[in-house]
């Protein structure tokens, strides 16, 4: 499955055997000999231990499915595949309508909000890493790169804080109206009533881009590292401009590692979940415009969880369970693309 | 014919090199603000009383009736109690999972941990929280439990220690497979047993990676909030040990933000500075500890 180690300069150890070390001569007398079984006993035992360590993170994503399978199995019984589809979350009976929960509008409000944050930080990302990577004097490369990281630290619910008191009133007052002045006359830009209060699929998108830009920027500041010189002297010798040696040289030979990095930022875009509780408005209808309010599967399941009657749980963590299964689809194929990187750029740092 | 194309060439060469150059300022521009606005509304709170009150009810400053801001005591303690207990069961566990997959690489269950490993870490935290609860659900169906310990700082605690222990293990093997295998031959052909060599000498010069490593992950655990949403619950009271609702500095940020009054909103500013602080105070730390020989590199 995993790639063996390359280039670390670390090749795995011989394995030794638990009671003799090879080369070790026979000792006439007893002291040593009882000794050295005693040190094979610990070896042993040492080494059941941290196998039982990876056991655990063997067992740990194979439990996290058949947990939350379990813990979901009422609603599945009950709704059945509709589930997926279902458009209205009734939590209690009322003359209108029964009971009934349907996971459509916040599957379709995670991929919107994550694919519009793709949108928007895959490309700075990229730029940035570039820019790190290949531009920027060395004085300038490692503070700048650190500071970038530092974003990574910060928490999501500061984030969310910062989006409600800072980004959403700058939003409702500057970017929003002039949006729906200039591009108002698409549907995607199109302007509801009640729906300029700055809270809005469009604000927690660019939270989410924020958020993903220094994940996608350092992988891929990785991967353009990872390119040998030669790459790009030869396309220097040819004649190439500085872009046109970036793009021939280490753009191309990081490609898959920047993909990979791309989908591991869509795999945070779409389970970050308190900085878009609190930007983008909650509300469980499907968002026609960017400006309407939305829901994502995780801000769903923070939203309803603490109040919710066992069954209304029970749907809330089939909503973890689509999105586990989201995520889970995300990171086994990005993890799979940068292992490509590795393969190709192995040998370098 | 050519020159013209020659300068074309070279004015999107400018212009594109440019445009990644403006990316950095803009990537830059949002973590300055953050840090701004955190300080600028947030150090106001910031008082003596801040680590000796708890969060008082939503108010908004009348004329003549009083609006204490309040304070986040035991939202820190409980976050640190948190923290100390998830890094007990994450820290063994995931060092020794570190420990096999860069010493014990050659043996079958290496590749699939390692990989499996790396997805863990990719999902989603809300995902954990949900996972943790449905365990103790699943105890509490059975018996083993009262339904009214599944919300509890316990619970609280296993979640940041499932987020804890990949992120732990991954960045421990990345720390071990720095040390040159020179020096674990040396010591294995002095007669110095497998586990001796691993534990003083491997680990110890390790030590500046696997510390950087611990610390990252603590940092992430302690700014957790959605898992902590589902298990470990909120009060604005005193804290009763993990048994029961335990308040953490995240989640108080989370519900003093909402509703837009004057007194929790200055009360989640001022806990956001305090949250960052420690944030990045735990990350500069965690760089610093790297400044040695064989020091990993995080990823």
């Amino acid at each position: 499955m995993a790639e063996p180690p390359v280039g670390t300069g670390t090749d795995p150890l011989p394995a030794t055997g638990p009671a003799e070390p090879a080369g070790a001569t026979p000792s006439p007398s007893q002291g040593p000999d009882r000794r050295r079984s005693f040190t094979g006993v610990v070896d042993r035992f040492f080494g059941g231990l941290s196998t039982l360590a990876a056991l655990v993170l063997i067992a740990l994503p194979a439990l996290l499915i058949v947990i939350i399978t379990q813990a979901s199995w009422r609603a599945i019984v009950r709704f059945g595949p509709g589930f997926v589809i279902g458009q209205f979350w009734v939590p209690s009976a009322s003359p209108t309508s029964p009971i009934t929960f349907g996971a459509a509008p916040f599957v379709a409000g995670t991929l919107e909000t994550s694919v519009i944050a793709m949108l928007i930080g895959v490309p700075l990302s990229i730029g940035a890493a570039i820019f790190l990577a290949e531009l920027a004097p060395d004085w300038l490369r490692a503070p700048v790169a650190s500071v970038v990281d530092l974003l990574a630290a910060v928490p999501s619910v500061v984030f969310g804080l910062w989006g409600l008191y800072v980004l959403v009133p700058y939003m409702r007052s500057n970017v929003d109206p002039a949006l729906v002045h200039y591009l108002g006359w698409t549907p995607l830009f199109a302007s509801h009533a009640g729906s300029q209060s700055g809270v809005s699929v469009l604000t927690a998108s660019i939270i989410l881009a924020i958020m993903i830009l220094p994940t996608i920027s350092s992988v891929s500041r990785e991967a353009l590292r990872a390119t040998p010189d030669s790459q790009r002297e030869a396309a220097l010798s040819l004649g190439a401009t500085r872009w046109e040696a970036t793009r021939l040289g280490p753009l191309a030979y990081a490609r898959s590692g920047i993909f990979g990095a791309a989908i591991l930022g869509l795999g945070r875009a779409m389970g970050e979940t308190m900085a878009v509780t609190m930007t983008i408005g909650n509300s469980d209808n499907f968002a026609t415009s960017l400006f309407d309010p939305g829901q994502t599967l995780s801000s769903k399941i923070a939203i309803n969880f603490g109040n919710a009657l066992p069954l209304e749980k029970s749907a809330l963590i089939e909503l973890g369970l689509i999105l586990m299964g989201l995520s889970l689809l995300v990171n086994v194929a990005a993890r799979l693309m940068l292992r490509s990187m590795t393969r190709m750029g192995g040998s370098a740092p | 014919m050519r020159p013209p194309k020659r300068l074309r060439r070279r004015v999107k060469s400018a212009v594109l090199l440019g445009l990644c150059a403006t990316a950095v300022l803009i990537t830059l521009l949002p973590l300055a603000s953050i840090l701004l606005e955190c300080f600028v509304n947030g150090a106001g709170a910031i008082t003596p009383a801040f680590f000796l009150q708890n969060p008082p009810p939503p108010c908004n400053p009348g004329p003549t009736t009083p609006c204490p801001v309040g304070g986040i005591q035991d939202a820190l303690l409980g976050t640190l109690l948190l923290v100390v207990v998830a890094s007990l069961i994450a820290l063994p566990v995931g060092i020794l999972g570190g420990i096999y997959l860069s010493e014990f690489q050659d043996r079958p269950l290496a590749r699939p941990a390692r990989f499996l490993a790396d997805v863990m870490t990719g999902i989603p935290s809300i995902v954990i929280g949900v996972f943790v609860f449905g365990i103790f659900l699943f105890f509490a169906e059975q018996g083993w439990i009262s339904s009214f310990s599944i919300t509890s700082g316990y619970t609280g605690a296993v979640a940041l220690a499932v987020i804890m222990i990949p992120v732990v293990a991954r960045t421990c093997e990345e720390a071990l497979r720095l040390v040159p295998v020179s020096i674990r031959e040396a010591s294995l052909a002095l007669g110095i047993p497998r586990h001796r060599t691993i534990l003083r000498i491997v680990l110890s010069a390790a030590r500046g990676g696997v510390i950087t490593g611990a610390l990252l992950a603590v940092a992430r655990a302690g700014g957790e909030t959605a898992p902590l949403l589902l298990t470990a619950g909120f009060t604005t009271g005193a804290i009763t040990g993990l048994s029961g609702w335990t308040p953490s500095l995240p989640v108080l940020i989370y519900y003093s933000a909402a509703g837009g009054y004057a007194n929790t909103t200055q009360l989640a500013w001022g806990a956001a500075l305090m949250l960052v602080l420690i944030m990045l105070l735990i990350s500069v730390g965690a760089r610093l500890a790297l400044r040695n020989k064989f020091g990993g590199r995080t990823a």
